[in-house]
């Protein structure tokens, strides 16, 4: 078996644990270095949330996506920082310290595969897995200035993914091009039928970066309050090339977007709070106190085990979920997310894909964002896709105040191929 | 549900007018052959701990459950054989509570959309029969199994076994409809014989069956007035019931508790209890039993299940009732035999392959002696060779037995089936111990074995021959005891008749 | 609005192990948070979303479980076969 050596200058702190000697064999991804977040599970490699919780922990199997890199000869050669858990917008909250932005060390990557994001754009690797829960992998695209997408949900196997909020997370491509994004997709959709979420519908395409004639819907909420004008003004422009080269642009409404915020925090810290619980130090991880009662353990298990924000969306779900609050928070954020996805169907009746800005600003400082509500609205872009299920991509379009800033293209269910197209013609045309 | 004045009180001393209301959860295990969510094998019982898991049934991270398709179809035959509508559409939900028999922290079943609602059972009731409404029938999966160690001298720790651990469960609840711990039993054994005709559930299994009961003592006609959950006097929930006869043991220890209490006035809290097999009663649960609240919400991993079309496709086989009354039709069994034996399935099964010989011996033979003999032994008619017991039907069809010796081949053979698993034929053991039928030559001779025993038992009894002279002819039967004593069994009754009666006319 | 004994009610329920020294900061936050979340009350009730995908099977077919070595791998804390875990009778 041949191998790859992998000895990186991880001066971003990209990785949380590499593999100086990583097993490559023929196919489509031969001999190419590839990084995983490190909530994907990988067979006698620890995988651990970047969180002290799963200290320790080697799974005894590989998630779907990581037996297909395989496969197809890719060399795993290390597992990614990112926020514990996927639960952040920065890379600030890991158990292993923060991932720095390739472009300015002093800012976040974003979050929460930023560990992948800074691994790809320094070149450490040329592509890289990530997870999108709520845009944790076009958030950091766009703070490191690379391109990731999320696919329509239900296209790539969770299996193997550790849990955060199993009804809006997907694995996806992270890398410098959309080419490469395009390859990658070509491994990840091979269907597993292990994730009763899934149908199978394998992604064989090569982009196509004509959008003459194509329909891009700009909804006005995208460039609203909130969003920094001066990023607006960079994506604008962006969207201005695409209709330059031959796409229409249609303005729009998407009126769910007032209240798609709160139903993602609701619904995906509901989740976290059930998935979060089998972390009891009995199976694996730091080793429960047998000598105290169960109860007492466990509260110690996680207290120690959990960084704050964990522990914070933890109690938020169990509040969310708890008997007479179930109503107003947990089924009405799923009544929003009925009149999300209401508004994705009226928009592609008319339109093929939707454009605008992935985050409101660019890279934050380094410790800016410490008022956790703040943090949950810079999301407030790239959560509407997760909500609905729908595909979309972050596709580097130029900087402000010298920092990366990402254009966000969200399609049609299961036409991620569409996305691609719109990604590679503006990547195209601006490389013109 | 109308059982009025009638009725005894369930247990003495309890107030004319108070009447026991009683509902079931019964919760069986399904007879698939893997595990509700993955495919390890449900075979675990004889092996080492910890030895049929996987990663889904592991709870390990990332992991993800699939829906065994058998699973649902036999929770498709139970809520069709018990009278159920069959949801729209059902779905999966997470009970979230952090207990170590928990692999993932939340137990997957279902909750506001369980796969069957709204049926019935009926059964012997104490005033005939009987329609218990059934209130839900749901899927979920079996937690781990836990061993409690330490002690005194040793710092207590819990041992954790997931071999069990996603085991496909499926939960039926009734309403309150059961008024006595015989009622209980009563509609558990239907449950069982039903479950066990749809070929869904294995109850020779361990455990394989455990039932809550709630249990209250209220004023008559309380319920009829009320309904659920206006209790005036608290109700006890008690868990953990894991035999059928622990049902009503437990029930029968409950009602006594419960009536002593309102009979010295105090007042009975809304409790739940523990059912401990070994002492036979029941224990408040120590553990702080806070207000649970188990956080429901629908399963994110699985989706929904729509099947009510491939429900209706479905066909049921021949459930008890059918099958008692064809026994009644078929083989002319008697209401008492035909209920008997349709009670459970492998005993129909057994006499069907029997009946041949002699319907009513057959049904005579297996539901009142076999049956009787097995219960006395504790063993289980699946033990029994059913060519063995056709041998044995013979012997007593053609008279080669007589009923008597026949009972005592019948002992020796089920001693030798549970001592070593087999036993010889019936035929073997008859000619070993002697014991083939003795008949008496008309000749009176006096070299016939049963005349010549017939002869020494006037010789000894010159009283009873005084009284039978006498005319009191009752003095025969004894007369006869005496021969069939000394002819070990062997000899037939008419023919000792005959003989004895001929030789005192003979004087 | 929320109370620092609303916060130790959900602590609890989560069996998450709140420290007093956390309590005010944990409340502060989830009332700024849980005000946000109001929006969601003028959200109409449209009726259950129905999933597109439903009757996801698998045959009730036998597939190899995990060698008892392998299961036991991440924890320290065996005891002939079985895992350990605190006490809880
Ligand atoms: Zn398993």
């Amino acid at each position: 078996m041949a191998s790859v050596t992998f000895a990186p200058d991880d001066r971003y702190n990209a990785f949380i644990t590499t593999l100086s000697e990583a097993e490559t064999g023929p196919g489509r991804l031969s001999g190419i270095p590839v990084a995983v977040k490190d909530n994907i599970s990988t067979r006698g490699i620890p995988t651990t949330c970047a969180s002290r919780i799963l200290a320790g922990y080697i799974p005894p199997y590989d998630a779907h996506v990581v037996t297909l890199l395989k496969r197809e000869g890719a060399a795993i050669v290390g597992k990614t920082n990112m926020d514990e858990f996927g639960m952040g917008t920065t890379t600030e909250n890991s158990a292993f310290g923060p991932t720095l932005n390739p472009a300015d060390p002093t800012r976040v990557p974003g979050g929460s595969s930023g560990g992948s994001a800074a691994a790809v754009a320094s070149g450490m690797v040329r592509m890289a897995l990530g997870t999108d829960t709520g845009g944790s992998i076009r958030c950091p695209a766009a703070f490191c200035g690379i391109v990731g997408l999320k696919p329509t949900y239900g296209r790539v196997s969770r299996y193997g993914l550790i849990a955060y909020a199993n009804s809006l997370e997907q694995i996806g491509p992270m890398a410098r091009s959309v080419e490469d994004i395009s390859l990658l997709m070509e491994v990840l959709t091979t269907h597993d039928s292990r994730d009763s979420t899934t149908i199978s519908c394998p992604y064989r395409h090569t982009p196509d970066p004509s959008v003459r004639g194509l329909k891009i819907g700009v909804p006005e909420e995208f460039f609203g309050e909130g969003v920094d004008p001066r990023v607006a003004a960079v994506v604008w422009e962006a969207v201005t090339r695409l209709e330059q080269q031959g796409a229409e642009i249609v303005t729009c409404r998407m009126p769910s977007m007032s209240f798609a915020l709160a139903a993602y925090y609701v619904t995906c810290t509901s989740e976290a709070s059930s998935n979060l619980a089998r972390f009891d130090g009995v199976r694996y991880g730091p080793q429960a106190d047998t000598r105290r009662p169960w109860h007492e353990s466990f509260q110690d298990q996680r207290r120690e085990g959990f960084g704050a924000e964990v522990r914070r969306r933890i109690m938020l779900g169990t509040f969310a979920l708890s008997s007479g609050y179930y109503g107003k928070y947990y089924a009405k954020a799923q009544a929003a997310r009925q009149q999300v996805r209401n508004d994705f169907v009226r928009l592609f009746r008319t339109v093929d894909v939707i454009a605008g800005p992935t985050m409101p600003t660019v890279a934050f400082r380094l410790g800016e964002k410490t008022d956790p509500l703040s943090m949950y609205l810079s999301d407030i872009l790239t959560v509407p896709a997760n909500l609905a299920g729908v595909p979309a991509i972050s596709v580097p379009c130029g900087t402000s105040e010298g920092l990366p800033v990402g254009l966000q293209v969200i399609g049609q269910w299961f036409r991620d191929e569409k996305v691609i197209d719109v990604a590679a013609a503006y990547e195209q045309g601006a490389s013109l | 549900m109308s059982d009025n004045s009638a009725t005894q009180p369930a247990s003495p001393g309890m107030a004319i007018d108070d009447e026991v209301i009683i509902g079931l959860e019964i919760h069986c295990q399904l007879d698939t052959r893997t595990k509700l969510f993955c495919g390890c094998s449900t075979d675990y019982r004889d092996d080492p701990p910890n030895t049929h898991v996987c990663p889904i049934c592991l709870g390990l991270p990332g992991s993800l459950p699939r829906v065994n398709l058998k699973a649902v179809e036999f929770s498709l035959r139970v809520g069709k054989a018990l009278n159920c509508g069959i949801a729209h559409e059902a779905e999966f939900a997470r009970k979230n509570y952090f207990y170590p028999d928990l692999n993932k922290g939340f137990q997957i079943t279902q909750y506001d959309k369980p796969i069957a609602v709204k049926g019935y059972l009926d059964i012997e009731g104490e005033d005939g029969e009987k329609r218990v409404r059934i209130t839900r029938v749901h899927m979920e999966e079996d937690p781990g199994r836990l061993v409690h160690k330490g002690g005194a001298d040793r710092p207590k720790y819990t041992l954790v076994d997931y071999n069990r651990a996603g085991i496909p469960l499926i939960e039926i609840v009734t309403e309150p409809d059961l008024r006595s711990p015989k009622e209980a039993r009563r509609f558990l054994n239907k449950l069982r014989a039903t479950l066990e005709y749809l070929g869904v559930f294995d109850s020779e299994k361990e455990g394989s069956l455990r039932v809550d009961a709630n249990i209250s003592i209220q004023p008559k006609g309380w319920f009829e007035r009320e309904g659920k959950g206006k209790a005036d006097r608290g109700r006890v929930e008690v868990k953990n019931i894991s035999s059928y006869k622990g049902v009503e043991k437990a029930l029968t220890f409950e009602i006594t508790r419960q009536k002593n209490l309102i009979r010295r006035g105090q007042k009975l809290e809304t409790a739940t209890r523990h059912f401990v097999e070994t002492r036979g009663v029941t224990t408040s649960s120590r553990s702080k039993e806070m207000e649970q609240d188990y956080r429901y919400f629908p399963e994110p991993d699985l989706r929904p299940l729509r099947v009510c079309d491939w429900a209706a496709e479905i066909m049921l086989p021949e459930l008890p009732d059918a099958r008692r009354a064809r026994f009644m039709e078929q083989y002319c069994c008697s209401p008492i035999h035909a209920r008997t034996l349709t009670g459970e399935l492998k005993l129909a099964e057994f006499y069907e392959k029997v009946a041949d010989i002699d319907t009513a011996l057959a049904a005579t033979w297996l539901a009142d002696t076999l049956l009787g003999e097995l219960n006395y032994r504790d063993m289980s008619i699946v033990v029994v060779p059913p060519e063995q017991f056709r041998e044995l039907l013979e012997l007593l069809k053609e008279g080669s037995v007589t009923d008597k010796t026949g009972v005592e081949v019948l002992r020796v053979l089920l001693d030798q089936l549970k001592e070593t698993g087999s036993c010889e034929g019936p035929r073997a053991c008859v000619d070993r111990l002697g014991l083939r039928v003795i008949t008496a030559t008309p000749t009176l001779a006096g070299e016939d074995p049963v005349v010549k025993a017939a002869k020494e038992a006037i010789a000894e009894q010159p009283q009873a021959v005084a009284d039978y002279l006498a005319g009191r002819k009752e003095a025969l039967n004894f007369l006869v005891g005496q021969v069939m004593k000394k002819t070990r069994g062997c000899a037939k009754p008419g023919d000792v008749n005959t003989v004895l009666a001929n030789l005192l006319e003979e004087g | 609005m929320i109370e620092e004994k609303d916060i130790e009610h959900i602590a609890m329920l989560a069996d998450i192990g709140i420290t007093k020294e956390e309590l005010p900061e944990f409340t502060g936050q989830f009332n700024e948070i849980l005000d946000y979340f109001d929006i969601l009350d003028q959200v109409e009730e449209t009726g259950a979303s129905e999933h597109e995908l439903a009757n996801v099977f698998r045959e009730d077919e036998i597939e190899p479980s995990l060698p008892q070595d392998e299961v036991l791998a991440n924890t320290r804390d065996a005891e002939d076969g079985f895992f350990r875990a605190p006490r809880v009778m």
